[in-house]
């Protein structure tokens, strides 16, 4: 269904097509910049897309091809949250990482990946000893060879960060749809964007659609220049306990597919293993494999041997939207006023602040940034930093493996940028996403959730 | 309100064997229960169903009225309860540290007792694959759900499983309109004992054995299930899943302690008083193993409730250390992990479980020298006990399967 009537009122400056971890921090670099910004979200809340699974970790792109815009994409993005991270509120978890060879052709890269880290300005990187690779890991499996370090690799919340900067972006002015899809548009001194919620007017649009933008540039712009083949990436996450093991990133060498299975701890006080990389045409749905999942947990158990003891919290798989070509598609159409923001794969969560600059200068808007701008701080959800829990008037504690409190969840259902659907309320919160994955909370969540997500997750029994 | 600062006993969960040990306690101490849920009674709350209390009250009763009666009883011994308290962390002397609305505290104590029960295993435990849609719940949430809150979460899903639990999900079901389209289980067998094996037929849901979830697909919500079983792939249109059984210790508070933890029972490590590696600590029901019903996790909460009695008058036994050695890939796990001599032991036998369907001959050697023994024909799951050795030494136990 296309209703013609604005869903938005107004000709806005720039209208950002899709709401994933590009598109909220191009939400909130074009209004700190001072443009009346729209974001148009298709599902029913931010995130839901390529960003709601990913390895919670903000890369150094000590790995990244030099001289490719992703690389610089990483470089500025990394800066600038070291930079912001104390003002939004978010944790930054200090790590390191280490990049382990486990082969005799592995070992032989390591130099070269040491070489291509310096020219990318990661000029801390340090090769280790086999004996010093054993002190800094000593949980590795016998299989390890040799190991570099980058010590400024860190962990991160995944969707708290994306979620700041959509929030920083909202309390400055900018207009969040969410359950719009853009289903056409046309340009016509200015663009108008219809959706199913209605039209949406804008000198300028930036097409961050993710796992979408393909499809969104031949709808709008009636051309593609790129085709995205999504890769679908499976994780195991263990248990709290298992986080002991690990005090580095367990980076693997790198081949041209993929970055490899990582083994790190979260932000969220768990360790994760994945992902996988597998190519496929489907963009909706990452399924879950056992068999895949399996082979996860035993490569994991041969990364670090110690994994085996441990349980398994959960399991989730995502799609990052690859394209043909190697590096970020991100090109400023002449004479259309429009952007596609494409192609960003698995470093999409470092890289996003750093797009998010480039596109503004791609734009060359003119315009007056507010002197004083709003800085609202999120809850830390992170297991590294005091939580609220520990803080009295918290309510109770509604999850108690995540420890989430009723004031948490309340919160996260209110203000200016309230969850929409249980797996955004998850994502705000860590509610259900803990040990017992809802078996305790589930009950007392339907009731407090009740009529304010878009699928109750019960209905009352007359 | 607010909690003390010290107390002669902690009881950390206030289910059947907490509340059983705090009733025996409070005749000769200060007992205080904690409990992290907004009402006390434990998982026999959830249960709005028969068949609760024969062995406590000698009546049936239904799940909320037994836990209240639990309840009540040990507030007129005198124990004090407080609800809507986690205890976060167990540290040597003992103290444990709470938070509750009130904030953060500790409460020091003589002696502190461990019965936080057990859960479900999740989805995630089981790897199974497929989409992450909202509508897959494991039983206890389905029990809160339809019990607690009065909603409904879906209205005809699938249950995964066949052991006891999983024919409490079907009665849940029935109470709260709800039509379960298929039971699955991957063993050819139920495991629940008979006649509970008929259950689903009398309900009219159709029973798929050797059959497993090779998928569940759905965006937002659940759309179907894709089973694998002898019959090859068939799709089941659905909008639920209940993931039941494979019951776990929730033994969460035992990670980052200094109490020892069994990684076969996921309980702390006790011995036949049911002392914990730090004599201080002690652990009754069924956060010792998965799992029992509410009537046994009395029966041990009051038992242990006794031992500890003798403990505040020093008047237990120094802790034993010989430690159970089990031979046979197929024993699960067994407890007390320490075995005692039985003598006024709190734990009277040798609780154990198979981790396949087995039968053989389960026997028991002290020093190497075989005291027990009976023939076993069991499937997991199911109770197996041994009495425990009249002479101390060191224990194994054997199976050997036919």
């Amino acid at each position: 269904m296309t209703a013609s009537a604005p869903a938005l009122s107004g000709l806005f400056d720039v209208a950002i097509i899709g709401a994933g971890v590009v598109g909220c921090a191009l939400a909130r670099r074009f209004t700190l910049a001072g443009a009346r910004v729209a974001v148009v979200e298709r599902a029913a809340d931010i995130l839901d897309g390529a960003s709601k699974a990913n390895s919670a970790i903000l890369h150094t792109g000590f790995d990244a091809p030099p001289g490719s815009l992703e690389q610089a994409c990483i470089a500025q993005g990394y800066e600038e949250y070291l930079r912001i991270h104390p003002k939004l509120g978010l944790p930054l978890v200090s790590s390191g990482a280490l990049v382990v060879a486990w082969t005799a052709e592995e070992e032989a890269a390591l130099p070269s990946l040491v070489a291509q880290a310096q020219e990318n300005g990661v000029t801390d990187v340090e090769m280790l000893s086999h004996s010093a690779m054993r002190d800094a890991e000593p949980g590795l499996g016998p299989g390890a060879r040799s190991a570099f370090r980058v010590p400024r690799e860190y962990l991160i919340d995944p969707w708290s960060a994306p979620f700041a900067y959509m929030l920083q972006a909202i309390e400055n002015g900018a207009k969040l749809l969410r359950g719009a899809e853009v289903v056409g548009g046309r340009h016509e001194g200015h663009w108008v964007l219809e959706t199913t919620r209605g039209t949406v007017s804008a000198s300028l649009v930036v097409n961050a659609a993710g796992l979408w933008g393909d499809v969104l540039d031949e709808r709008l712009i009636g051309r593609r220049d790129f085709s995205i083949r999504p890769r679908k990436g499976q994780f195991v996450v263990y248990d709290k306990s298992a986080a002991a093991l690990a005090a580095h990133i367990i980076l693997p060498v790198p081949n041209k597919v993929t970055k490899g299975v990582v083994v790190c701890r979260t932000a969220f006080g768990n360790l994760l293993v994945g992902p996988t990389a597998e190519d496929q045409e489907e963009r909706e749905h990452a399924t879950l494999v056992p068999e895949t999942l399996e082979q996860l947990r035993k490569r994991g158990a041969e990364i670090l041997p110690g994994l085996g003891a441990h349980a398994v919290t959960a399991i989730y798989a995502g799609l990052r939207p690859a394209t043909e070509f190697k590096d970020f598609q991100i090109r400023s159409h002449e004479g259309r006023n429009y952007i596609t923001v494409g192609g960003i794969r698995s470093t999409g969560l470092s890289a996003a602040l750093g797009i998010a600059a480039h596109v503004e200068r791609l734009a060359g808007l003119t315009l007056d940034a507010p002197s004083t701008p709003v800085w609202p701080t999120v809850s830390n959800i992170s297991e590294y930093a005091p939580r609220d829990w520990e803080v009295p008037g918290h309510g109770g504690v509604v999850c108690h493996c995540e420890m989430v409190t009723r004031r948490e969840v309340l919160a996260a259902l209110d203000g200016p940028l309230p969850a929409r659907s249980l797996a955004g309320l998850k994502r705000r919160t860590r509610v259900t996403m803990g040990r017992c994955q809802g078996f305790f909370c589930s009950a007392e969540l339907a009731s407090i959730t009740a009529g304010r997500l878009e699928h109750d997750m019960a209905d009352r029994i007359e | 309100m607010s909690l003390p600062p010290e107390v002669d006993v902690v009881v950390i969960g206030a289910g059947p064997a907490g509340l059983a040990a705090a009733t025996t306690l409070a005749s000769v101490a200060s007992v205080l229960v904690l409990d992290r849920e907004n009402c006390a009674g434990g998982i026999p709350r959830h249960c709005g169903h028969y068949p609760f209390g024969f062995r406590e009250f000698h009546r049936l009763m239904k799940g909320p009225d037994y836990a209240k009666k639990l309840v009540d009883r040990a507030v007129k011994a005198g124990v004090r309860v407080a609800t809507g308290v986690n205890v976060v962390e167990l540290e040597p002397g003992p103290r444990v540290g709470v938070t509750s609305n009130a904030g953060r505290s500790h409460i020091r104590s003589k002696l502190v007792l461990i019965a936080t029960g057990v859960r479900e295993s999740s989805r995630a435990q089981r790897l199974i694959g497929g989409d992450k849609p909202g509508g897959i719940l494991p039983t206890g949430a389905l029990q809160g759900m339809v019990y607690l809150e009065g909603r409904r979460p879906f209205r005809r899903p699938v249950i995964l499983g066949t052991e006891l639990v999983s024919f409490s999900a079907i009665m849940t079901c029935g109470h709260a309109g709800i039509r379960p389209v298929a039971m699955i289980e991957p063993n050819p067998t139920v495991t629940a004992r008979w006649p509970t094996g008929i259950y689903p037929w009398l309900k009219g849901i159709p029973l798929h054995l050797s059959t497993d979830i090779k998928r569940i697909e759905g965006r937002s919500w659940v759309e179907r299930v894709v089973l694998e079983g002898p019959a090859g792939e068939t799709v089941v249109e659905t909008d639920g899943v209940i993931v039941s059984g494979r019951f776990l210790p929730e033994a969460t508070l035992l990670h980052g302690s200094h109490i020892e933890r069994d990684p076969a029972t996921g309980g702390p490590v006790v011995d036949s008083y049911g002392r914990c590696t730090d004599p201080a600590y002690f652990a009754a029901g069924n956060v010792l193993r998965p799992v029992e019903t509410a009537g046994w996790s009395w029966a041990e909460g009051r038992a242990v409730g006794k031992a500890m009695c003798l403990a505040l008058e020093n008047a237990l036994p120094a802790r034993e250390t010989p430690r159970l050695n089990l031979v046979g890939d197929a024993l699960a796990w067994a407890i007390p992990q320490h075995v005692g001599t039985g003598a006024e032991a709190a734990l009277d036998r040798l609780q154990l479980r198979v981790t396949r369907p087995v039968r053989g001959r389960l026997s028991m050697r002290v020093n190497g020298v075989e005291v027990a023994s009976r023939r076993i024909s069991t499937r997991p799951e199911r109770r197996i006990t041994l009495p425990l050795p009249h002479r101390s030494g060191s224990v194994e136990i054997v199976l050997e399967e036919e």
